[in-house]
């Protein structure tokens, strides 16, 4: 009999869409709707519901890291909300054993004007520490932390990285018997990213129990053996983590060569930028789930501009299935580009960009789009637009059948000749 | 891991259930205390912020209600006459401003801090009454500081210091219990309704006034008229407060009632509503 750690059954959390799309209700609104109801004259406003999680069900084993993926919207968030107790599900129930620790974000609570140490204090209350605990463990923070020489100092004076690296600190030496976590490693350079990772699987391997949420495949794949997939409040699959990457990368996804948005799939807030229609194109024009290695391929997208916008660039992300990078390309990567383009005008727009024949190996790959003006602001992103595969025939080397490692496969020039 | 460490852990492991909640919900007290420490490092936070960056730093504490009886002094005194009762206006209204500072920075304080807090309540779990709690209680600080200065005055003014001094932490708990239901109501609200943020000021503004600070509640003769002036708790907790400072006047036991049981209702009142509000906060904020 497995002993269980956390226990999820049915749960679900409604939204109330007109509550939250106007961010918050000013009392004049809440008055009118009233007064309008009791005239008859306004019918009740209908408010579109959408539930965040539903029915969702599963339990964790005691000392498991379980991972948890899903695209922006699918519920993952709420699911961790839910279970460190910040919002209430709206049915079903909940059973955790033991103290929950939940990590949504490094730095919590931290304020600009307090210094280091007074920060690890407060933050470490915050996160449901004791004073006791938290002295003792100080030195430990701060070396992890590597910020010694300024504890003392106010942390609004610290570099980003000094002051990610307190944050994490703190988080790190966090010893609930569950663990919740959302999107920490998100944030910071490489090198940060691989200290947090490695501190994780520390954590793992104490026998602690870990929710952890994240985009970064290679870490769910590093850190868990088993990840549920959620999809737009729903649980859709519970396997081992390569499996389950697998099927969130691919499956799910347009199959047909063919992304359509319709203005209620995208955010309000990328306006004016409306996607559209995101297509890959084979080398006779025609809308392709599969291209072959030997033939160039044409990524198409259309999308809609509301008003005019300066600085506008497209941008393609294509990565494997693994969701390891291949490649970013922007529609104005040349520069000569970037000066003819500097404002595109309200209207309709197809951005086109031209994959030459033997770059890509065989197998699935995934396409995510990004509309944005550089540092200023990000308009549209789907990370998971598109899936298509690459057919191998004809590819160099290809007389030969055997698997050939890595994303890119070109003809290279070789040479062969007589060493002299 | 070493057997002290083992030792150390609670033989029971704790189970948390998570389920949805209707209708009013219990105070939950006993975790409020659980979370005491939070508490603690939260006003410490409100007091350690508050004058940082600051060239006179703390100084402030003393100088906003010092300079604020100063106009009072030249404006409702030497100006407009205002009765004080007999006493040196100065000392008259450095008195009442005391405790009003106090309920008002809680309010005030209490009333934002769950917006400001925004970042607090979307990422962790703690009990939210915590938030407005902390701000309300660390007004002490800056009150602890000005009561400094009101001991000097009473020496230049010669006010015996007599055993009446021993009312004031009663005095000074009924301003927290006040400010803290007040603040309850007002944070709450404020979270759904940023309306409220508007009208702090304004009506806290108001409620000065409708305080007895600048002048003395004698001026109120009617009975009735003094009954109902009594239902702002603020005027017991002025009035009883000058009343052990100052001495030379008859308690004001009416007035005091009044407040002691408006103030309850409110800190009630106010608990039971943020507490159903409270499930919402995250998802609203």
């Amino acid at each position: 009999m497995g002993e269980f750690a956390i226990r999820v059954h049915d749960l679900g959390k409604e939204y109330r869409l007109g509550a939250l799309s106007s961010g918050y209700r000013t009392l004049r609104d809440a008055l009118a709707e009233r007064a309008g109801q009791i005239t008859g004259r306004v019918p009740k406003p209908s408010r579109e519901i959408l539930w965040a999680l539903r029915h969702v069900s599963f339990e964790v084993e005691r000392g498991q890291v379980l991972g948890v993926i899903g695209r922006n919207g699918a519920g993952k968030s709420t699911l961790l909300k839910i279970l460190s107790r910040i919002t209430e599900p709206t049915e079903g129930e909940a059973e955790i054993h033991g103290r929950v620790g939940s990590l949504l974000e490094v730095g919590t609570g931290f304020h600009p004007e307090l210094t280091g140490r007074e920060n690890i204090f407060l933050n470490g209350a915050i996160l449901g520490m004791k004073r006791t605990e938290i002295a003792a463990k100080f030195d430990e923070i701060v070396d992890f932390a590597e910020v010694p020489k300024f504890i003392d100092t106010p942390v609004k004076r610290y570099s980003s990285g000094m002051y990610l690296r307190l944050a994490f600190a703190v988080a790190a030496h966090l010893e609930p018997e569950v663990l919740v976590v959302d999107e920490v490693l998100a944030v910071g350079d490489a090198e940060f990213q691989r200290k947090c990772l490695g501190k994780m699987s520390d954590v793992a391997q104490q026998g602690r129990t870990v929710l952890f949420v994240s985009h970064n495949m290679s870490a769910i794949l590093r850190l868990t053996h088993e990840t549920l997939v959620l999809d737009r409040g729903a649980l859709v699959l519970r396997a081992p983590t390569p499996q389950a990457v697998d099927y969130y990368m691919t499956s799910g996804l347009a199959q047909s060569g063919e992304r359509r948005w319709t203005p209620d799939d995208v955010p309000t807030g990328a306006s004016p930028f409306q996607p559209r229609v995101l297509r890959v194109l084979d080398d006779r024009g025609r809308v392709a789930e599969r291209v072959a290695c030997t033939e160039p391929f044409t990524i198409e997208f259309e999308y809609e501009l509301a008003q005019e916008v300066t600085g506008l660039r497209i941008g393609l992300y294509l990565s494997t299935s693994r969701g390891e990078p291949v490649l970013t390309s922007f529609d104005t990567d040349d520069p000569r580009a970037f000066e003819r383009h500097t404002a595109r005008p309200a209207g309709r727009h197809v951005s086109r960009c031209r994959i030459p024949a033997t770059l890509l190996n065989e197998g699935l790959f995934v396409l995510g789009v990004n509309a944005s003006s550089f540092r200023i602001r990000s308009y549209f992103t789907d990370e998971h637009a598109l899936s298509f595969s690459v057919d191998g025939t004809g590819a160099p080397g290809s007389h030969w059948p055997e698997t050939r490692g890595g994303p890119i496969r070109p003809a290279l020039a070789w040479e062969i000749g007589e060493a002299g | 891991m070493s057997a002290e460490v083992l030792a150390a852990r609670p033989a029971v492991i704790p189970t948390t259930l998570i389920r949805p909640s209707r209708g009013w919900s219990a105070l939950n007290l006993r975790e409020l205390w659980r979370y005491r420490e939070l508490i603690f490092f939260l006003t410490w936070r409100d007091v350690m912020v508050r004058y940082k960056q600051t060239l006179f730093g703390a100084a402030w504490a003393i100088l906003k209600p010092f300079l604020t009886m100063v106009i009072f002094y030249f404006v409702f005194d030497r100006l407009a006459s205002v009765p004080t009762d007999g006493y040196p206006g100065p000392i008259f209204y450095f008195s009442g401003l005391l405790p009003w500072i106090l309920f008002q920075e809680g309010v005030t304080k209490a009333g934002n801090s769950l917006v400001t807090g925004a970042n607090l309540i979307t990422k962790v779990y703690f009990p939210r009454l915590s938030i407005p709690l902390a701000s309300v209680v660390s007004g002490l600080v800056d009150f602890g500081l000005s009561f400094l200065v009101l001991a000097g005055m009473m020496v230049v003014y010669r006010v015996p210091f007599s055993a009446r001094l021993l009312a004031v932490p009663l005095f000074l708990l009924l301003a927290l219990v006040t400010a803290l239901g007040v603040g309850l109501w007002v944070s709450a609200m404020n979270v759904t309704y940023r309306d409220v943020g508007h009208v702090i000021p304004f009506a806290v503004q108001a409620w000065m006034y409708a305080s007895p600070i600048v002048y003395s509640v004698n001026l109120i003769t009617d009975p009735l008229w003094r009954l109902a002036y009594g239902l702002n708790p603020v005027a017991g907790v002025v009035m009883g407060f000058r009343w052990a400072i100052l001495g030379g006047m008859v308690f004001p036991t009416t007035l005091v009632l009044e407040s002691v049981l408006v103030s309850l209702l409110l800190l009630v009142s106010g608990a039971l509503y943020f507490r159903r509000m409270e499930r919402t906060f995250a998802d609203v904020v």
